[in-house]
């Protein structure tokens, strides 16, 4: 593996360390070792079935690990469940939008933002009337792109919208990493524009692993690609080695050729 | 009209009702007038506590009876030693509705506890089953206590006593239990609206989202089932000093059932609209009851009906109404 002079060499804020998991006798992620820093966006390409959704749910707690460790801001999360590992700090999109399709946009920020500590007991306290809470809602919405929407029944969304508003929920707990998996899917050229316009103005302030199909998108927004075919990372480079590199044409870049 | 003005108007309206109805029938000289009332505000209260629950949380308990039954055969097993004049380990036992009733309701608490608890490890069909297994458990339990008279039940000698308020008055008792489905009806929709309710409706609506935000699902589930069940086991309670008899058939699935079909008739997720499905599932029922025996035959097709072509029930349209933006 190269690491290309132009990266931004911060420290690594997520760490795989030769991660694992098995389906029965399919590997669907094989000895997986690949770190986040900070300031960058790492790119994980790869063709349909070579594991990346599998990783993205072993990296967020959903799927437990068969073996190799998950780091996080130097601390070790390989045994920590889900919403524990959600408290602190990692925030994410889905492939498919997991959104509560009954609150409005504004009510769906609040709760992102009251359940930092993991959600309230209070049985009596509307979250709705808290002008603090909703004043940080409003600025999250608006960050997202989203500024009008506000009232707005998450269920009456466009699609490209609720991608948004999944990006705005993330961003409302100030997470320390960004794991989006695929956040252009299922969006026209315009929208799809429009998320990437986005993201380009996140970079920076927080770090991601992309996963994308959209190679324009990963070329424009990338720092570093690592690509993934079968459950293994065959390569990580800057994006002008990705666009080089044989192999890796021809495993996912329609490489006909050869 | 906004959620809240619906919700509002429809609240004062009912209790309007409730409070003259008393009144209406007492003009027509029925004395299965004010029973019936009464048996209709118990049952609210049930379920009411139930739609909480399942309209707002998705919980499916099909076993909400048993807390129906043991918040009635606490008290009456407890005023069953006391008017015989033993010792409850050590206690010389009390008639007092303030001591009774708060007792009745921490067991309701403690069962629902530690069957949430395990229930609540499984979802949906599972945890139906599971919750039905669990009432049936209580059922047999009930049935098989002879010294409580086992099948036949437990008669209560007298209803519980409550400074300042007779008991035994069939009005007082109605205005009784009116009082205390309104702080309970007032009681869930804070809970609806509030910090906890809104994480606890998040986690129905998306699970995933929920906790990828944070939420350990458990601990709010477990609270809103222990205190639905608290609220039905206050139906219990009072259904007890009504009946001033309880029956292992408080624990039925039967029950269970029934409760459901009129959270389902009155309108899921609307606390308010169970209260008029329990109106109409028990006005029919004594309705029909008078014409044939066999009412189930009349009232069945009638569920049918208002699940096929209601879609929300009685209420749920226009109380869930009013928001489209």
């Amino acid at each position: 593996m190269t690491d290309g002079a132009a990266i931004k060499t911060g420290e690594a804020v997520l760490a795989l360390d030769h991660l694992h998991k098995a389906f029965g006798a399919l590997k669907v992620t094989d000895d997986v070792t690949l770190d986040v820093r900070s300031g960058e966006i790492h790119a994980l390409i790869g063709p349909n079935g070579a594991g990346k959704s599998t990783l993205i749910a072993q990296i967020c707690g959903e799927l437990r690990s068969d073996s190799g460790r998950v780091h996080f801001k130097g601390r070790d999360l390989t045994d920590l469940s889900a919403f524990k590992r959600a408290r602190l700090g990692l925030g994410r999109s889905f492939q498919t939008t997991q959104l509560c399709l009954e609150f409005s946009v504004l009510e769906h920020v609040i709760l992102s933002l009251d359940c930092m500590e993991g959600g309230s007991f209070n049985l009596f306290a509307n979250p709705r009337n808290d002008a603090a809470l909703r004043e940080e809602a409003v600025h999250w919405i608006g960050k997202a792109g989203l500024a009008g929407r506000e009232n707005r029944q998450v269920a009456n969304l466009a699609h490209g919208e609720r991608r948004q508003l999944e990006l705005a929920v993330a961003l409302a707990r100030k997470p320390h990493v960004l794991v989006l998996d695929e956040p252009m899917a299922g969006m026209g050229a315009e929208e799809s524009a429009r998320m990437v316009d986005l993201l380009q103005e996140l970079k920076g302030e927080y770090p991601m692993l992309l996963v994308e199909h959209d190679m324009d998108a990963v070329f424009t927004l990338a720092d570093r690609v690592s690509v993934l075919v079968y459950g293994r990372i065959i390569f990580t480079g800057t994006v002008d080695e990705v666009r080089q590199d044989a192999e890796v044409r021809s495993a996912y870049l329609g490489d006909e050729t050869c | 009209m906004s959620k809240f003005d619906r919700f509002t108007l429809t609240g004062i309206v009912m209790l309007v009702l409730l409070i003259i109805a008393p009144f209406v029938v007492a003009q027509t000289g029925w004395h299965g007038g004010l029973p019936l009332l009464t048996r209709i505000v118990i049952y609210a209260l049930a379920v009411v506590s139930l739609d909480l629950i399942i309209g707002y949380g998705a919980l499916v308990s099909f076993g909400h009876a048993m807390f129906f039954s043991v918040g009635g055969y606490v008290v009456a097993v407890l005023a069953y030693h006391t008017n015989m004049g033993d010792t409850i380990f050590g206690w010389e036992g009390t008639n007092s509705a303030l001591v009774l009733w708060p007792l009745a309701l921490l067991a309701c608490a403690l069962l629902g506890l530690v069957i949430g608890y395990l229930a609540l490890k499984t979802r949906g069909v599972q945890f139906i089953m599971i919750t039905l297994a669990f009432a049936q458990m209580v059922y047999f339990i009930l049935v098989s206590l002879q010294f409580y008279g086992g099948d036949d039940g437990l008669m209560m000698d007298m209803r519980n006593t409550m400074p300042g308020i007779d008991l035994d008055d069939p009005f007082a008792f109605y205005y009784l239990a009116l009082g205390l489905l309104v702080l309970w009806v007032l009681f869930c929709r804070f809970i609806v609206n509030s910090r906890f309710g809104m994480v606890f409706q998040g986690l129905r609506q998306s699970e995933r989202r929920a906790v990828n935000l944070g939420v350990n699902p458990l601990p709010f589930r477990l609270a809103a089932f222990v205190i639905s069940a608290v609220g039905t086991g206050l139906a219990g309670v009072l259904w007890a000093n009504y009946a001033e008899f309880v029956t292992p058939d408080m624990a039925t699935w039967a029950k269970s059932g029934e409760f459901m079909a009129i959270v389902t008739l009155g309108g899921l997720g609307t606390l308010l609209g169970p209260i008029a499905g329990a109106a109409a599932f028990i006005g029919l029922e004594q309705i029909l009851t008078i014409w044939t025996e066999h009412w189930m035959i009349v009232m069945g097709p009638i569920l049918v009906l208002i699940a096929l072509f209601g879609q929300q029930g009685m209420l749920g349209r226009f109380l869930k109404g009013g928001r489209h933006d």
